[in-house]
């Protein structure tokens, strides 16, 4: 009998690689007879390209071919597709403008792709982009998602730059609602843009077979299944099984890996053209101006609430903006990722959320880590310490107040949360917070002339996004399930296929634990596969964290139907009836008897059948499942940041950040943790130090990381973390998803602490020093 | 203009002709197929490709490969030991779980290494400044800054 | 990065020999600024002539009255030297202030000041401790040095050999970093000679400059409170995403206090 693995700190099976430099991203495959590409890029933000020539780049050492956006369309590679159809106000369809690979006539973002070099060696192929002459006409630019719809269109099919508007709620009654309130609070914000920089930049690395006439495409991806479904089907118009995808390690996603992107279509199709391999990795400068960003919302959000603080209606109106194109799920961020999560902790009985989607001549904007629930928890959060602050109820006692407490729950905005307990981690959050210690730290910052501040975010997400048909009704243009298979092979070890999709969250371990715990075999018995389109039989990726909840239940599935089948094959093995064969951690027993098979025993016997019911059951042990979930799991927690403010520079550090969290049942703590840190890094980066910033001509102003700060070491603290736990109710494994809580919690949490040290209603993210500075001059003379 | 280039990388003599532009990073990865040596940006952030040059932590992506002309590289596939075991840097990040998507990590042990040489008790404090040219984008630092320390503890001081 | 010939001279009078006639060549010291605006193709030198061999080039002198740091010395190896952090511990806390560890390790002194950064620590303390830069030519003392942005006295051809720093009563460096480079959004060195103050401010201008306002309160008195009372006017400051004028000139203040803070102690 082994300990129990889930819920043990087991230690990561793919460390070594990676410690070694033994990891193997897409960068690092090198194939026979490889070349190199170099895309050139668009220098104007919104321009009619004129003539494009290429004669002399031809010319330039090394160089083997160079396509433009007419050799694309001349071979009918079609555009990138929208995955999620959103249903606007009066029931139209939203606007999909084509998004070609490569520009066709114009550009749209400065950035976008007009042309590809192909050549020997990487310089090469740039010496020759640099060759590459085209002449635009540039045309006006429009940056700013509230001025889109009064400027010049970007594309035919949407001559007022609207993609769509969409709406939940009734209006009328909660304008009604208003009214009638005690009080109401108002906030209008940015939810700053940002740039997701995973530190592997995208790559892509194709070769075609001749033989097969198939191709093989490495790529820097979070959903290879996908990629190869929208690539096939949509794009180059070939059957799944003339492309395999391999997504092998991949240097971290955040989302910004979900998505098909030109350049892999374009390195696919062009390693035909030329019957060789064609890489293209990206420079960071490339990723800058090229990776779908996230965020970028502007709203307004009111709360009505009665004289006691209890919350009567929420109204928010947001302007999402899209950039010049539709990526592949940025449809439904802003709406069914968004508006849905407006309930948040709390009881609101009527919540009406309205949101224009818009293009703009800047890069597209898709899911980055939290996608849309962020952006939800920040509204809900700034209001509600908002709300406390202006009604002089304790924030915390206002968030109580508010609570749900009793479960199932069906939110006005379509969801139905399962289970939780917000009083426990905001409890256990106050606590570890030492929040009645607060006054005392203030004073004593206040004599190193820092002000101190303390504030709350009390957060919900979606993880699991399901079930299929719901979002079906809602406009998926996918299937939200997963797949999983348990290959047990004859000795008894195990190798598990999922597609689902790890750039760092450790499955190769996690997904192990749950397999080995259940089987109960050792770690090393255990191997999980994914990435390869040609291993597993079907995935939907990883994003929404949704790994273990969907892709880790399809496991669980398949594991079940592996013991069902061991059961048939032991009760053969020991003459007994099935029905008195009982599993427990590796080993067969007949009930109420000292008879048993190991599980090496039963899988022998599966693929060696010399005593085996072959006239009742086939050989071999090897099992499928495809899980499509109930619902969504429901992830919750209680986040309490401290801030001490420089008056002097107006710099601020996170004095102390204290994070409870409610993921349900836990499989690996130290991965949880991890996840969670790596999450709060990215909130906090968003609240103070991270804005990607454009000109008024569309030029990215922060296209570097000398000039775009993600958070170092030395800009956060060491966390505290705990977690409570209720189950989810719909899955067998109880989990609900840790991936994305920190990056959604962070922001709301650390701008509530900086807006109580300033003693202001609000302030822009990211709070900068100079922000900061700023705001503490104009309010000088107010707070002394 | 081609040049002729010199030099031992984690203990073996190697030379090559190259083109005179030649990064030392590319020269590790595309010449060598030492891949472990990463590379994140363009602009000397990220320290993805932090190797060591006659034993201090230097960025690859920043110098050309003449400059390391007739040095000791030590990249990170020389780290361990030659059966295999890691080092206990290398161990103390498995342990602490100081790496997720592992892409900055070959950088983040290579710095790490060359800081706790001199260092076997570092504070936090003096950890998270040591990270200054070394970007995460997954850990949060926390866990890393965690490794570093027992890291250098179990280093005691010497490489 | 553009193809360019590399040569390897073996001493500062080859070196000066080499790139003469070669408009567009330049001086690889560490390559930490060079190598970069290279490879965004910002700068494509037509020959890059390596000091890295260049034994002569690397050393740190202490004299009585003076630091004299190689120009190819490391900033890792200034910062850690035992006897400049005697002689003048601002300048080894500025060196070790630079970049990132692995910067340090490669970047040098001569290489710093010869680029001429708006931004970069070493041109604040060669205002502050009014050093004199040698060249394979002559002398040029650190008021004549920076001439602009990226921008220096130095002729085409021209060498720096060494940076003699004199020696201070105290002095202190405090620099505000911008929190994406590193590099400093103001910097302040500030060194007291007895009476005489300098002050060399980094970050705030198109090269570093020396603040006059400050130099004159400080030399008065050598306090908190006197550089505290000194506003900076933002006129001709720098304005980028990360500072304005306005908030650089307050920042030169603040800076100039803490390092006279740090001075005193």
């Amino acid at each position: 009998m082994s300990a129990p693995l889930i819920g043990a700190r087991v230690q990561r099976k793919e460390d070594y690689r990676f410690l070694t430099g033994a990891g193997q991203y897409t960068d690092d495959v090198s194939m026979q007879g490889q070349t190199y590409a170099s895309f050139v890029r668009s220098p104007h933000a919104h321009a009619v390209i004129k003539k494009i020539s290429i004669e002399k780049a031809l010319k330039s050492p090394g160089v083997i071919r160079i396509f433009v956006g007419k050799d694309l369309a001349d071979a009918k590679v079609g555009g990138l597709p929208c995955g999620w159809l959103i249903t606007d106000v009066k029931g139209q369809p939203m606007k999909e403008p084509p998004f070609p690979c490569l520009a066709q006539g114009k550009v749209r973002h400065v950035g976008e792709k007009v042309a590809v070099v192909i050549a020997e060696t990487q310089d090469q192929a740039q010496d020759a982009a640099e060759l590459v002459k085209v002449d635009y006409e540039a045309l006006p630019a429009v940056v700013d998602p509230k001025k889109a719809s009064s400027s010049k269109p970007i594309h035919e099919s949407a001559p007022d730059n609207v993609c769509y508007i969409w709406s939940i709620g009734e209006k009328a009654k909660i304008d009604e609602a208003f009214k009638g309130a005690a009080h109401v609070t108002r906030l209008e914000f940015l939810n700053n843009r940002l740039i997701p920089n995973a530190i592997e930049p995208r790559a892509a690395n194709a070769q075609y077979s001749r033989s097969g006439e198939d191709y093989t495409l490495y790529v820097a991806s979070q959903n290879p299944h996908v990629e190869r479904l929208l690539m096939t089907a949509f794009v180059l118009g070939l059957p799944e099984s003339k492309v395999r995808v391999v997504a092998p390690d991949v240097g971290g996603g955040f989302g910004s890996k979900i998505y098909l992107y030109g350049e892999d279509v374009v390195v696919t199709w062009a390693s035909k053209q030329i019957n060789r391999p064609v890489k293209w990795t990206a420079e960071r400068s490339e990723s800058f101006l090229s990776d779908a960003h996230g965020r970028d919302h502007v709203t307004v959000a009111e709360l009505a609430m009665d004289k006691d603080g209890k919350f009567l209606a929420m109204r928010v109106i947001t302007t999402a903006n899209m950039g010049a194109y539709l990526s592949t799920f940025a449809s439904c961020i802003p709406t069914i990722l968004y508006a849905t999560l407006l309930a948040g902790q709390y009881t609101t009985p009527l919540i009406y959320c309205e949101v224009t989607a818009v293009f703009t001549n800047t890069a597209p904007v898709d899911a980055y880590r939290g996608a849309g629930r962020p952006e939800a928890t920040y509204v809900v959060e700034r209001l509600v310490e908002t709300a406390a602050r202006e009604m002089k109820i304790d924030p915390a006692g206002i968030r109580r107040k508010n609570f749900i407490r009793e479960f199932p729950y069906q939110t006005p905005v379509a969801l139905q949360y399962d289970t939780g307990n917000y009083e426990a981690t905001l409890k256990a959050a106050q606590r570890l917070a030492d929040v009645s210690g607060f006054e005392k730290r203030k004073a004593d910052s206040l004599k190193k002339n820092k002000l101190r501040g303390l504030g709350y975010a009390c957060y919900i997400e979606a993880c699991g996004i399901a079930p299929s048909n719901v979002a079906g009704s809602l406009g998926a243009r996918a299937g939200l399930f997963e797949a999983g298979e348990v290959r047990v092979h004859p000795t008894g070890t195990v190798t598990v296929f999922t597609g689902s999709h790890a750039h760092g969250q450790g499955h190769e371990t996690t997904f192990a634990q749950v397999v080995a715990d259940r089987l109960g075999l050792g770690m090393e018995q255990v191997e999980v596969v994914h990435g390869d389109t040609s291993k597993v039989l079907f995935g939907m990726g990883t994003y929404g964290s949704r790994s273990i909840a969907v892709g880790g239940t399809a496991i669980v599935k398949a594991l079940d139907k592996v013991v069902a089948k061991g059961k048939k094959i032991a009760a053969h093995l020991m003459e007994a009836a099935e029905s008195d064969i009982e599993y427990d951690r590796g080993v067969f027993k007949v009930a109420g008897t000292d008879k048993k098979k190991t599980f090496g025993e039963v899988a022998f016997a599966a693929y060696v059948p010399h005593n085996y019911p072959l006239d009742k059951l086939e050989p071999g042990l090897n099992e499928n499942a495809f899980y499509d979930p109930a619902n969504f799991t429901f992830p919750a927690g209680t986040y309490v940041c401290e801030v001490e403010i420089d008056r002097d520079t107006g710099k601020t550090e996170i004095a102390s950040f204290i994070a409870v969290d409610d993921f349900g049942k836990i499989i690996n703590p130290m991965i949880v943790e991890g996840q969670v840190h790596g999450g709060l890094t990215q909130g906090i980066g968003q609240a103070l130090t991270e804005g990607c910033q454009y000109d008024k001509s569309g030029q990215l102003l922060t296209g570097s990381f000398g000039d775009y700060c993600i958070p170092r070491a030395s800009d956060v603290p060491s966390f505290q973390l705990d977690t409570r736990e209720t189950a989810c109710t719909h899955n067998p494994l109880g989990v609900k998803g840790c991936g994305e809580a920190g990056a959604i919690g962070a922001p709301a949490a650390v701008m509530n602490a900086i807006t109580d040290a300033l003693g202001v209603r609000d302030l822009a993210m990211p709070a900068t020093a100079q922000t900061v500075w700023k705001n503490l001059q104009e309010n000088r003379h107010a707070r002394i | 203009m081609t040049v002729k280039v010199s030099m031992k990388v984690n203990g073996k003599p190697v030379s090559a002709e190259l083109e005179a532009r030649t990064l030392l990073v590319t020269f590790i990865r595309e010449h060598l197929r030492l891949t472990g040596t990463h590379v994140g940006c363009d602009t000397a952030q990220c320290g993805a490709c932090t190797v060591h040059m006659n034993g201090k932590a230097i960025k690859s992506c920043s110098i050309v490969a003449m400059q390391a002309e007739g040095a000791d590289i030590l990249t990170i596939e020389g780290v361990a030991k030659p059966d295999g075991t890691l080092h206990p840097m290398q161990a103390a990040f498995k342990e602490h779980h100081g790496l997720q998507c592992g892409f900055c990590t070959p950088g983040m042990v290579m710095n790490a290494l060359d800081f706790a040489k001199g260092n076997p008790n570092p504070t936090e404090h003096e950890v998270r400044e040591s990270l200054e040219g070394n970007l995460c984008r997954c850990t949060g630092y926390h866990n890393i800054v965690k490794s570093i320390v027992a890291g250098a503890k179990a280093m005691g001081g010497k490489s | 990065m553009h193809a360019f010939e590399y040569h390897r001279p073996a001493s500062s009078k080859d070196a000066v020999a080499l790139i003469k006639g070669k408009t567009e060549a330049r001086f690889l010291a560490g390559g930490q600024s060079l190598v970069q605006a290279m490879k965004l193709r910002l700068s494509s030198p037509t020959d890059l002539i390596d000091l890295g061999t260049i034994k002569e080039l690397s050393a740190i002198k202490v004299s009585g009255n003076a630091v004299e740091i190689g120009a190819m010395t490391r900033h890792a190896d200034v910062a850690g030297s035992s006897a400049v952090q005697k002689a003048i511990p601002a300048l080894a806390a500025l060196a070790g202030m630079i970049g990132d560890r692995q910067v340090r390790h490669m970047g040098t002194c001569g290489g710093s000041i010869a680029n001429s950064d708006p931004a970069a620590d070493y041109p604040a303390a060669v205002l502050g401790l009014g050093a004199t830069i040698t060249t394979s030519k002559r002398k040029i003392e650190a008021d004549k040095f920076f001439t602009g942005l990226y921008e220096t006295a130095l002729e085409p051809g021209e060498l720096i050999t060494s940076v003699s720093f004199p020696v201070p009563k105290r002095a202190a460096y405090m620099k505000f970093k911008n929190p994406a480079s590193r590099f400093a959004i103001v910097g302040v060195f500030v060194a007291d000679f007895g009476g005489k103050v300098r002050v060399g401010v980094t970050g705030a201008g198109a090269s570093a400059f020396r603040q006059a306002d400050l130099e004159k309160a400080l030399s008065a008195k050598f306090t908190v409170e006197a550089a505290a009372a000194i506003k900076v006017k933002p006129d001709g400051l720098n304005n980028d995403l990360h500072a304005s004028p306005e908030y650089r000139a307050h920042l030169i203040t603040v800076m100039a206090k803490r390092a006279v803070e740090a001075a005193l102690k």
